[in-house]
């Protein structure tokens, strides 16, 4: 215990000492609390559009102006002939292209009901689809306007019949535990979990290879230090620095800037986030005992974390994953405590909702740790 | 009594095809400061490693104290002090931190063995709150001896103490290690330089991973059974090509300003013959003196021996 106490004492030294890690470890994840979620946001908007006008009639030139006032479309350029709005997607300067034919109002507006029927009147959407979200989402958009339109204009020409001809079914939705839909709800407590995987992962792997690399392990191999006791030395002060950082990002942030207040127990939480710590911790545990130099180990929990951060759902939904890679996301433990988080902090729920969250977490902990310390003793 | 006892220990890296160690045998008595002396990847330092229990042999067995490396290597860690090559101590805490630390670790205090480090840390004293990465090479040197001799070893370890140190620090480095032998501290110190061995109360002269030889400094250097000469001219460069030319020569090295020649046969007509031989080969102002034999004279020989043997 009083060499524990020693230990503890020389690390959080150190660490305090560090000039280059402490704005790392305090500065930085509330840097990127404020950044990042107004930055990650899913709403597409600013989709530049071309359109190409064969037509120059009012109706085109009421659909063009419908269509830039909906506040998702820019309109990049206007141009006669398909050719030139073409370069304009090569040039990357525009998402869409909408092209009206000739004689589009005429063609519309024409009282012969059986020819409408037949011709219809055919717009050319062009999608550039390099970025699949930007094109579904900018052509999706797209339609509903132009479905919007073609109401306006049938409202226009003719009378509605009193009662519909055919039953329909009204919607009305209304959005639970985030009822005005802000993104930043759902995104905050998700990077807040990822910031504090960060710092348990790079850091507690950093500090234990450095200890390799300038060489002061040899020296404390040989002192009367057990292992357990280097390893816990280690492991508690980035336990302890994650939960504050955690707290700072929850209540300085979360809640003073983005008013996320959490629905669920503190308690429960907190209790969450201490296992999933020393889970994490184990993975930096594990990074440190293969590599051998601080580059290696930094390139190593670079990797994990880019798999960890993509397979998350963090950033996309992990339901709508293919099997295999939804298979993946379950090993990844992040995965786990973002939703832990949204469920107790959006949610609001109860031990018995994460009851299993917290079993396959402590499994984690177990193995990850476990491995590490197998690792560790083999090789010295 | 035995402090420090090898038994034919190996120790072989990647995978069989470098043996690091091989077949190392020998013993260190009581009180004793004993030398290991070779170049630069001779072995000493995997040597330092198994007996610190750092490393484990792949053959034979060794003893600290009585202590068997590979068993007791927690009572080994207990008793013993271990400075490693590589400046080892943590640069970001202070001269004084990094002592507390390790008098504390090792459950005891500066203050209880503070007369065992006193003369050394006295020069450190006026730079206590300085941080050890700032030190100087010789002050760092300084405090790593003080950290490993702080929990009063019963076994020194120092594993080229002197490497990278200037020739005063290191003058002074050797004194310390005398009056540390006063206190019945064991020394076991590795060094790649020569002119140390003379140091020693006896050495171990390793050469890949072989012991060549083992005894006091003095009897290694009358075990030098030639005569040996000191051969100067104006032109070295060319000296040592022609006298490794010349028929009657065994040997030639170069040694600083010299060049030390020993003959096949050993009788005094040979010196003048071998002048005779050097003017004709146009050198000016020959200067050829009997010597005696230094340690590095020795190390060369038996280096050569093994070479012919093989």
């Amino acid at each position: 215990m009083r060499t524990l106490k020693f230990l503890l004492q020389k690390e959080f030294k150190q660490i305090f000492r560090n000039k280059s890690l402490l704005p790392l470890l305090f500065v930085v994840p509330i840097m990127q609390l404020l950044i990042l979620p107004l930055a990650a946001d899913y709403e597409v908007k600013n989709i530049n559009i071309t359109i190409v006008d064969h037509d120059h009639s009012s109706y085109s030139h009421k659909l063009i102006s419908k269509i830039t006032a909906s506040g998702y479309f820019k309109l990049e350029n206007y141009v006669t002939a398909f050719n030139e709005a073409f370069d304009d997607i090569e040039k990357d300067r525009s998402d869409l292209i909408l092209e009206i034919p000739q004689g589009f109002e005429r063609n519309l507006i024409r009282e012969d009901a059986s020819a409408r029927q037949t011709d219809g009147q055919q717009l050319y959407i062009a999608i550039n689809a390099i970025n699949g979200v930007k094109a579904n989402l900018g052509g999706t958009y797209l339609n509903r306007i132009l479905a919007d339109y073609n109401a306006d204009v049938r409202m226009e020409w003719m009378q509605m019949p009193k009662f519909n001809r055919f039953p329909t079914i009204g919607i009305a939705s209304s959005s639970w535990f985030n009822p005005t839909m802000n993104y930043r709800f759902y995104m905050v407590p998700g990077i807040l979990a990822l910031l504090v995987t960060m710092i348990g992962a790079y850091m507690c792997a950093l500090n234990i290879v450095k200890e390799k690399e300038v060489g002061t392990i040899e020296q404390i191999n040989v002192t009367p230090i057990k292992k357990y006791q280097f390893i816990l030395g280690k492991l508690i002060p980035f336990w302890i620095i994650g939960i504050v950082v955690f707290s700072m990002g929850l209540f300085g942030i979360g809640w003073l800037v983005y008013g996320i207040v959490p629905l669920g127990n503190l308690f429960l939480l907190y209790a969450y986030l201490a296992v999933y710590l020393i889970a994490v911790l184990g993975l930096g545990l594990l990074i440190s005992t293969y590599a051998e130099t601080q580059q290696q180990a930094m390139s190593i929990a670079f990797f994990f974390m880019m798999v960890f951060i993509l397979m998350s759902g963090l950033f996309t939904p992990i339901d709508s994953m293919p099997k295999w890679a939804y298979v993946m996301t379950q090993f990844s433990p992040i995965t786990y405590f973002i939703e832990v988080m949204r469920m107790i902090v959006l949610k609001g729920s109860g031990f018995a909702d994460i009851k299993i969250h917290f079993l396959i977490m402590i499994g984690f902990a177990a193995i990850l740790n476990g491995w590490a310390i197998y690792n560790y003793k083999k090789t010295s | 009594m035995k402090d420090v006892v090898l038994n034919n220990i190996a120790k072989i890296y990647n995978k069989g095809t470098v043996q690091a160690v091989n077949d190392v045998s020998f013993h260190v008595n009581k009180g004793e400061l004993f030398g290991l002396i070779g170049p630069d990847g001779a072995g000493k330092t995997s040597i330092f490693r198994i007996l610190t229990t750092l490393l484990l042999p792949d053959g034979g067995t060794a003893s600290v104290n009585g202590f068997d490396v590979v068993k007791d290597y927690k009572t080994i860690r207990k008793n013993v002090g271990y400075m490693p090559g590589r400046f080892s101590l943590y640069p970001d805490l202070s001269v004084q931190e990094n002592l507390n630390f390790f008098a504390s670790i090792f459950n005891t205090s500066v203050r209880e063995n503070y007369d065992l480090i006193k003369d050394i840390y006295i020069q450190l004293e006026s730079f206590k709150d300085r941080r050890a990465g700032k030190l100087s090479g010789g002050m760092k040197q300084k405090l790593a001896l003080c950290c490993a001799l702080i929990h009063r070893p019963t076994v020194l370890f120092l594993d080229e103490p002197t490497t990278g140190v200037d020739v005063v620090s290191r003058k002074e480095f050797w004194e310390m290690l005398k009056r540390l032998k006063q206190q019945g501290i064991t020394i076991l110190v590795s060094t790649p330089y020569m002119d140390e061995a003379t140091l020693c109360e006896r050495i171990a002269l390793i050469q890949n991973g072989s012991i060549m030889s083992i005894d006091t400094p003095q009897n290694i250097i009358e075990q030098f059974s030639e005569n040996l000469f000191a051969v100067k001219s104006d032109n070295m460069g060319s000296l040592l090509q022609d006298l490794k030319n010349i028929e009657i020569v065994k040997s030639c090295n170069a040694f600083g300003a010299y060049h030390h020649v020993t003959f096949k046969d050993d009788n005094q007509e040979m010196k003048e013959a071998l002048i005779r031989v050097l003017e004709e080969k146009q050198h000016t102002n020959i200067e050829l003196n009997p010597i005696t034999a230094t340690i590095e004279d020795c190390f060369i020989k038996l280096m050569e021996d093994k070479e012919w043997t093989l």
